[in-house]
């Protein structure tokens, strides 16, 4: 840790190339938050990740022993990138979150198990001059524990979202959190304060740490509702960031810090963002209240109206202006490029059709915007639901497309809704309603929905899919 | 209390660059519109795959089999985080070019 090494050009080389790789990351992560030059920014970041692990693997020196073991580094970086490609580029743009999710997994398990292989070789000089209770020590031990907490609970969130894990939700499950989160700094404190001549002897404990943070890491995700995973995995993701930075403190290595500390940063202003979108405050999404109170709207008022395909082709083709609101049920439907074919049709036939995205419509925000742009609907076409709401009066027919509670009218009616305030689309506004849902199923907030008994609305049951299927083919027979 | 200071004075500069880091963090990601958030928490995921950098550096000074396996995973996470997430981000930017 200490920076009294004899000059050496390759340290000189290696500490520039830090720099820029820095700056890179900057640069890239503000031209990221920029659509035109987001893409650019994306291949910046990645540049400054290349030259720097680049010249780490030829100039890094510890003790002054340079890197060893080289076949070894290239062959695991060789099996990693092509995994991590391969799985990148094959992965259906649905399952998007799952994957930044799994990715963000495999980081934190990396610090982790950087943390794991360097506690029993803290120096021991180190250790007789300050005893355990220092700085190499503490980022050791935070490294582990968030990195581990970040890998066990991306791990849940990634099953989460791909269906495999359902909720689990229990009153007492926060105070166990805290319980459990109280041990782990109690262990912390308890191995930074023994007397001991060699860190190897408190080995034990680390791995007691290791294990107790994958409980807590799975305990932490589990009772956080599907329609929340979003903020989970860009909280996850600042998590591992800062264990990142951890390991950059370990080595007193400024890309690591710089970077590490960026995206724990930034990603933590993203949660809150993210929170915002939904109007909701970051700590009821960890403590999980969202769905979780079960409040049941008991009395339904009205029933619910079916209408048929050849009805609902006659009702769209003959409208002035139609309005489809898209949420995840068109995105497992994989419906996206036939509902841009219907809207192909609609438009020649004179309706003015416009897609109304909610903000956190689909899992993540921004998700729905991506699947419409992979099936070419005209950027112009997507409208943002605060945009749009004031036009719904003037809407002929607002076509819902396996999206629930974000044109749930609780969210302004009722009080006690646990979506209560969440801004919607005003789809009750429209003139008429057409409901596209696979059943009476709730949405991910496991609440009625009152729009569905309007007396405007009628349903159309089946998959997105062929349900969209059979409409075009009935509007090109019209 | 003195430990503290001298905790403060010998890691100041570390110390530094995390305050600065965070604010830079702060600063570079406000003002973005919803629809890039999805990219930009994956753009941002693939950046704390800087962490390779320490597992490389794990790796590179192992001796014993036992570590040598464990590094040698940390490795393949490390790729895997990088790669990934930078391939991920660039996928989901490319769809967004389109509709110009």
């Amino acid at each position: 840790m200490n920076d009294l090494s004899p000059f050496s050009a390759g340290i000189s080389i290696l500490e520039i190339t830090y720099v820029i790789a820095s700056v890179l990351f900057i640069i890239g992560l503000k031209m990221l938050s920029h659509p035109l030059t987001a893409r650019r920014g994306n291949i910046l970041a990645a540049f400054g990740m290349g030259i720097a692990i680049i010249a780490t693997i030829i100039f890094h020196e510890k003790d002054e022993e340079p890197i060893r073991n080289i076949p070894l580094i290239l062959f695991a970086i060789v099996i990693g990138t092509i995994i991590g490609w391969l799985i990148a580029k094959r992965v259906k743009m649905t399952a998007m979150p799952q994957l930044v999710s799994f990715f963000n997994g495999m980081g934190g398990a990396a610090a982790a198990l950087i943390s794991m292989m360097e506690f029993p070789h803290i120096s021991h000089d180190l250790i007789a001059r300050t005893g355990m209770a220092n700085g190499q020590v503490l980022a050791i031990l935070l490294g582990l524990m968030i990195g581990t907490v970040s890998w066990a609970g991306s791990m849940i969130a990634f099953g989460k979202l791909d269906g495999w894990i359902g909720d689990m939700r229990i009153k007492a499950m926060k105070y166990v959190n805290l319980t459990i989160l109280g041990v782990l700094i109690g262990l912390i404190i308890f191995i930074m304060t023994r007397d001991v001549q060699a860190s190897v002897e408190l080995t034990p404990y680390v791995y007691l740490i290791f294990g107790i943070s994958v409980i807590y890491g799975v305990l932490f995700v589990m009772p956080i509702g599907g329609a929340d995973m979003p903020v989970v995995i860009s909280l996850l993701n600042s998590f591992t960031g800062v264990a990142a930075a951890m390991g950059g403190f370990l080595y007193n290595n400024q890309a690591m810090l710089t970077g590490g500390i960026l995206v724990g940063s930034a990603g933590t202003i993203l949660t809150i963002l993210m929170c915002k979108a939904m109007n909701r405050s970051l700590l009821n999404v960890i403590v999980g209240v969202f769905g979780g109170g079960g409040q049941v709207v008991t009395d339904v008022a009205g029933s619910i109206k079916e209408i048929s395909i050849p009805d609902a082709a006659v009702l769209l083709s003959y409208s002035k202006k139609v309005v489809i609101v898209p949420g995840y049920g068109l995105a497992v439907a994989q419906a996206q490029h036939i509902c841009h074919e219907l809207d192909k049709l609609l438009d020649e036939k004179g309706v003015e059709v416009k897609y109304a995205i909610h903000p956190v419509a689909g899992r993540m925000p921004g998700h729905m915007n991506v699947l419409l742009a992979e099936a070419d609907v005209p950027y112009e076409q997507l409208i943002e639901s605060d945009e749009i709401n004031p036009d719904l009066p003037n809407t002929d027919v607002l076509v819902v497309i396996g999206a629930n509670d974000v044109v749930n009218p609780a969210a302004e009616d009722d009080p006690s809704s646990p979506i209560y305030g969440m801004p919607i689309i005003k789809a009750r506004d429209a003139r008429n309603i057409i409901v596209m849902k696979r059943g009476m199923g709730k949405g991910y907030a496991a609440i009625e929905n009152m729009l569905f008994f309007n007396s405007k609305t009628r349903m159309l049951f089946g998959d997105a899919k062929s349900t969209l299927q059979s409409l075009v083919n009935e509007v090109k027979n019209l | 209390m003195e430990k503290m200071l001298d905790f403060f004075l010998t890691h100041r500069e570390a110390i530094f660059i995390v305050i600065l880091s965070i604010f830079l963090g702060i600063e570079v990601i406000s003002n973005v519109p919803a629809i890039l958030h999805t990219p930009l928490m994956s753009g941002a995921n693939a950046i704390h795959g800087v962490v390779i950098i320490g597992a490389i550096i794990v790796l590179g000074h192992a001796d014993t089999s036992g570590s040598k396996i464990l590094g040698f995973l940390a490795v393949i996470l490390g790729t895997l985080n990088v790669v990934g997430g930078f391939v991920v981000t660039d996928r989901m930017l490319e769809m967004f070019k389109k509709k110009k």
